[in-house]
């Protein structure tokens, strides 16, 4: 594939400095688990996989118990709304990363049903009034395609506005 | 402090072209599993890791951790190494090197690649020097082309002795469960198929797969124990360099040269043709296999066509290569190099099955990457 390259000449001693881009293409296999996983954002459920041995609901869900090894297979519906266990708000932006503009706030959402939080951002609500341990519930994009932003944000629960 | 180390279990994938089925993870997980059913071991008994993939491939630059859950190293030590072609053979080095410290009882070994997630040729020149080759890095069939244009003059070798290599390698595959190409060839389809880089042809030349091996590497306190005909590591040789491709010495192979030399000594080994009973090397394409063995010293300058045409390297030769179809027929990239040693044990520990080669004391396995990195290991069925 092409690397686009600029030369940059310094004034102060003419060494050269070269910009260039890598571009590869990737197809990722997802894997059972993250095709269950979507296929269920799809619908707007959210799934998680229990570990039995461990007494534990992964969210998102994973094929192998990374603390026990254990194969996994069984899996259980989890609410679309959780508790905030921990944020933060993010004031720089990166606009080849970030799917919003910032300032934002990102944080770790425990929905009830699972023992493992999942990482989202959270919209709906100043970030000012955001407080770890306050109740917030996924919002679903209207035509979900299948993948993790199917889920566009959380919001704090039981309010209607402000979805992103 | 220091201790003799073996090789107690081999794990690999079934290999293929694209496994869409599984992620990164799972396809490492499937290796993982098969290794501790060979060595009937468990993950407890696993005390660290090493694992290996080139990161452009999958795009994945935190393989260590982001494959735990396929390798099973929570809470554990696991280091990633990565030394593109080579890496398989530089996770075994490392893997051995960890045992033999007296640090560590029992280390798997993880090489694993997903070559259906990347343009592998794209992915392969971003391990070129970003401001003088990259522009032109043409992936990795145009120097061993040339390599081998140059040797055919020099020697009078022909296309066809290469072909013969693609025919053993190939028809050898058949012979072995694992591989990805399991099909039947002949000189005269090697010599039809398409040209890809003068004088390669697609027959001439490895595939990209999708694939996973692990290997599990114990000290001489655990590994008589776990299995009862361990392959234990006489010699290991690693040779790297970093040169522009002009600056190499195509006729001479430095790098083979030393790795080759290095471990015959380290092993004892002065007539590699007679003191070795079977080689798993890394040929990634059939020319190598001709102006190769030289290099490694199994014959004398231009000598090895005669070689071939005699047999001396085919299942029932003298000295045979590559019983597994080798890098030809299976090619997940940074699992290409362990297999060759994974395949290497087998054949040690009587374990290689439909292409077990008979009564083998000394085996040698070989790793290639890059331009042009060469490591060796050899493997013994006694301890000293």
């Amino acid at each position: 594939m092409d690397n686009e390259t600029i030369l940059e000449v310094r004034e102060k001693d003419g060494l050269l400095v070269h910009q260039g881009v890598i571009r590869v293409p990737y197809t990722w296999a997802a894997g059972e688990a993250a095709s269950q996983f979507y296929a269920g954002l799809a619908r707007k459920v959210i799934y998680g996989i229990r570990c039995t041995h461990c007494d534990m609901v992964f969210v998102p869900p994973k094929k192998t118990c990374h603390q026990c090894f254990a194969e996994l297979g069984e899996w259980v519906k989890v609410s679309s709304r959780g508790v905030l266990e921990t944020f933060t708000v993010v004031h720089y932006s990166e606009p080849e990363l970030h799917p919003v503009q910032a300032p934002f706030a990102y944080g770790i959402i425990k929905l009830d049903g699972a023992s493992t939080g999942m990482a989202h951002i959270i919209q709906g609500v100043d970030l000012d009034r955001l407080q770890a341990g306050m109740s917030l519930e996924a919002v679903f994009k209207e035509q979900p395609e299948g993948n993790y932003l199917d889920i566009t944000c959380f919001r704090p629960a039981g309010e209607a506005k402000g979805h992103g | 402090m220091a201790k003799r180390t073996a090789i107690v279990g081999v794990g690999q994938t079934n290999h293929t072209s694209k496994r869409r089925d599984v992620n990164g993870q799972e396809l490492i997980n499937e290796a993982v599993k098969r290794a501790l059913a060979d060595a009937g071991l468990t993950l407890r008994d696993i005390d660290a890791f090493v694992i290996g993939n080139m990161d452009h491939f999958e795009g994945i630059n935190c393989v260590d951790g982001w494959s735990i859950d396929g390798s099973g190293a929570y809470m554990k030590p696991i280091m990633k190494v990565t030394t593109g072609g080579s890496t398989g053979g530089t996770l075994g080095s490392s893997a051995y090197y960890h045992v033999a410290s007296g640090l560590f009882d029992v280390v798997m070994a993880i090489g694993w690649e997903k070559n259906s997630e990347s343009d592998t040729q794209a992915a392969i020149s971003t391990c070129a020097d970003p401001i003088l080759e990259r522009d032109f890095f043409g992936g990795a069939i145009g120097p061993n082309a040339a390599e081998y244009a140059m040797y055919m003059k020099q020697y009078g070798a022909s296309q066809e002795d290469a072909a013969m290599v693609a025919v053993r390698d190939h028809n050898n595959a058949l012979n072995n469960p694992y591989a990805h190409l399991r099909k039947f060839i002949t000189v005269e389809e090697v010599m039809n198929s398409p040209m890809l880089c003068y004088p390669i042809k697609l027959l001439d030349s490895c595939p990209r797969s999708d694939g996973a091996c692990a290997v599990i590497y114990a000290s001489e306190d655990r590994a008589p124990k776990i299995a009862p005909r361990p392959a234990w590591i006489h010699a290991t040789a690693v040779s790297h360099d970093y040169v522009y491709f002009g600056d190499y010495d195509w006729e001479a192979m430095p790098t083979l040269e030393a790795t080759a030399s290095r471990v015959y000594k380290r092993a004892g080994i002065t007539n590699p043709l007679k003191d070795i009973d079977v080689m798993e090397l890394y040929l990634p394409f059939s020319t190598c296999g001709v102006v190769w063995m030289e290099h490694m010293w199994v014959c004398e300058r231009g000598e090895s066509p005669k070689l071939i045409r005699k047999g001396v390297f085919n299942m029932e030769g003298e000295l045979p290569v590559n019983p597994s179809g080798g890098v030809l027929s299976t090619n997940p990239i940074g699992a290409t190099a362990l297999i060759r040693i994974g395949e290497a044990a087998l054949q040690v520990m009587g374990k290689a099955d439909d292409r077990q080669v008979p009564n083998v004391r000394t085996a040698m396995a070989t790793a290639f990457g890059s331009c042009y990195w060469f490591e060796a290991t050899i493997l013994r069925s006694t301890m000293s």
